[in-house]
């Protein structure tokens, strides 16, 4: 039977809502299911940890270089408590992305990206050619399956479990060559784009900055989380970790509404997952009503207002 | 300092990609082929810091058959000094293209490898990661800024939560978001200067790495269409819509 290890997404004092997906694929993939936080201070975070269903035990390591998520100072730690395991799965967020390589060359094997579905306990479903082609791909036996969960296409377990946490020292060498410097936000208040259940997006059909502000305005009387095409973050409309696409955030938001959004292939990459995409845009023929549950043609500057006064 | 860039020959991203009927594979017959545009940025970034005097030499590495020969010329043409193509006619997984580079690294070594942040074909995102980890060095993936000082680089990386700053010791490993630059276009008399470049061929074989512990990758399958949906006529039948369907 398979022992999968996961390694904990975090922000230095919360869980990821990424782990949770994890969890998800892991009971899929069958087998004891165990969590790894590396942390400054892992303790509020393991619990977290623990609270997730399906989840049958947690490690906790405290050290102080781990109050940054540098690959290069967590991976040799990780490496060296996954040989103990069959499965070692990480987010397909960009942490897990940067980490998860340099763990699994450690370990010697190749690494399975971004896992949509599972097929067998070593056998996965993946996107590739941005997702105009999905493969079966599968791992040897006498290999540890090193693998990033797609986030868009599990959903998250829910809370309630008690799961032991077992606290750990560090076993392996730190590097120094690696620091971090600084972390540099935007977005402000309005919910996490990945996270978020409701997404409101504005394409170049905004015109402008100033423009911008009924995106968010509408956004936040929604409740929901505001994203952008790559076309309006080029613009300069809105910045860049507010792109949405192949080359952006994968979202899969219970709603998703595109104002002023061409829908460019890459663009639909990003939102494919989504429940229930709605596309607003003056030009009948754009490509975004090919894929839209509901469309509506129209000026997204009259649209908007009519949308609020009939909520 | 050296600096080694990674250029992978991939379809061209302007290209739509289809699975073939028997699922063995993507039907890329007659599909215009290009370097991957990742990789291009981070050529055109190894390129920008030679420029400004950081570095003295940049070398493209590409891992295919002689078809990559065309990558490498272009690649050339955009300023590179010469090119390496390590010779093999298999698709090389990252474990094995990452283990190629390092038997490069050894015998060039380089002060910077830049590498595409993934590749548009396989979409893996791994090599850069691997070869940092078993060259034991440090690795800045997903870069938007790169600041060469001396034996440092500060790179900034875009990541999730929004744009992050390292400072790494060189050498070192680093890959390439799209925003980090513009690449060059080509000129017609750089393109002739180029033919004259040394383009060295070296066999896969003669590097003498394991390539072992590969993936199996049997079946490919276009991916699922979602359903037809419906137009409305109005924001107020949208509203209605959405609130009929528990969304709003």
């Amino acid at each position: 039977m398979s022992n999968i290890l996961i390694i904990a997404e975090h922000n230095g004092s919360e869980l990821s809502n990424s782990t949770a997906k994890c969890v998800s694929c892991a009971i899929e993939t069958g087998g004891s299911v165990h969590i790894l936080v590396l942390a400054a201070d892992a303790t509020v975070i393991a619990e977290q940890a623990a609270a997730l269903n399906g989840v049958d035990e947690v490690i906790s390591i405290n050290h102080p270089n781990y109050s940054h998520a540098l690959a290069a100072t967590l991976a040799p730690e990780i490496a060296a408590i996954g040989a103990d395991y069959s499965h070692v799965y990480g987010p397909s967020s960009t942490y897990g992305r940067d980490l998860m390589p340099r763990v699994a060359a450690l370990l010697g094997v190749n690494q399975v990206a971004d896992i949509m579905a599972v097929k067998g306990p070593r056998s996965f479903q993946r996107p590739v050619y941005a997702g105009n082609a999905i493969i079966d791909v599968s791992v040897a036996e006498e290999n540890t399956v090193v693998a990033t969960i797609r986030l868009a296409s599990w959903a998250a377990v829910s809370g309630g479990n008690n799961a032991t946490v077992s606290s750990r020292e560090t076993s392996a060498e730190m590097p120094t060559h690696s620091r971090f410097i600084g972390l540099k936000t935007e977005g402000g208040d309005l919910p996490d784009l990945q996270s978020a259940k409701r997404v409101i997006s504005g394409g170049r059909g905004l015109g402008s900055e100033e423009n911008f502000k009924i995106i968010y305005t509408l956004a936040s009387k929604l409740g929901a989380g505001v994203g952008a095409s790559r076309a309006a973050v080029d613009a300069g409309y809105v910045p860049n970790d507010m792109q949405v696409g192949q080359t952006g955030k994968i979202i899969s938001p219970d709603l998703y509404m595109a104002f002023g959004i061409s829908g460019a292939i890459q663009h639909i990459t990003g939102i494919k997952d989504a429940g229930t995409i709605v596309a607003i845009n003056k030009d009948a023929e754009a490509p975004i009503f090919e894929v839209a549950d509901i469309g509506l043609v129209g000026d997204l500057f009259s649209v908007i207002p009519e949308i609020e006064a009939a909520l | 300092m050296k600096i080694l860039v990674g250029i992978k020959r991939v379809v061209d991203f302007n290209v739509r990609v289809r699975v073939k009927p028997d699922g063995s594979g993507v039907d890329l017959d007659g599909a215009k082929m290009s370097i991957n545009p990742f990789d291009e940025i981070a050529l055109e970034e190894a390129l920008r810091l030679r420029e400004a005097g950081k570095a003295t030499e940049v070398i493209v590495v590409s891992i295919g058959t002689t078809a990559c020969q065309q990558q490498l010329r272009t690649g050339l043409a955009m300023g590179a000094d010469r090119a390496i193509q390590v010779d093999t006619e298999e698709k090389l997984q990252p474990l094995a293209a990452a283990r190629t580079f390092l038997a490069l690294v050894e015998k060039e070594q380089p002060g910077l490898v830049i590498l595409g942040k993934q590749a548009i074909d396989d979409d893996n995102s791994q090599t850069g990661q691997m070869l940092a980890a078993l060259w034991d060095r440090p690795q800045a993936t997903f870069a938007s800024e790169v600041v060469v000082d001396d034996q440092v680089a500060r790179v900034t990386r875009e990541v999730d939560a929004g744009l992050e700053t390292i400072e790494i010791d060189l050498p070192a490993v680093i890959t390439s978001d799209l925003r980090l630059n513009e690449p060059r276009f080509v000129k017609l008399p750089d393109i002739m200067k180029a033919k004259r470049k040394p383009l060295e061929v070296i066999p896969l074989t003669d590097l003498a790495i394991a390539n072992d512990n590969k993936l199996t990758i049997d079946h490919y399958a276009p991916p699922a269409t979602r359903e037809k949906g419906i137009m409305v006529d109005s924001a107020e039948a949208l509203v209605a819509e959405l609130k009929n369907r528990g969304l709003l």
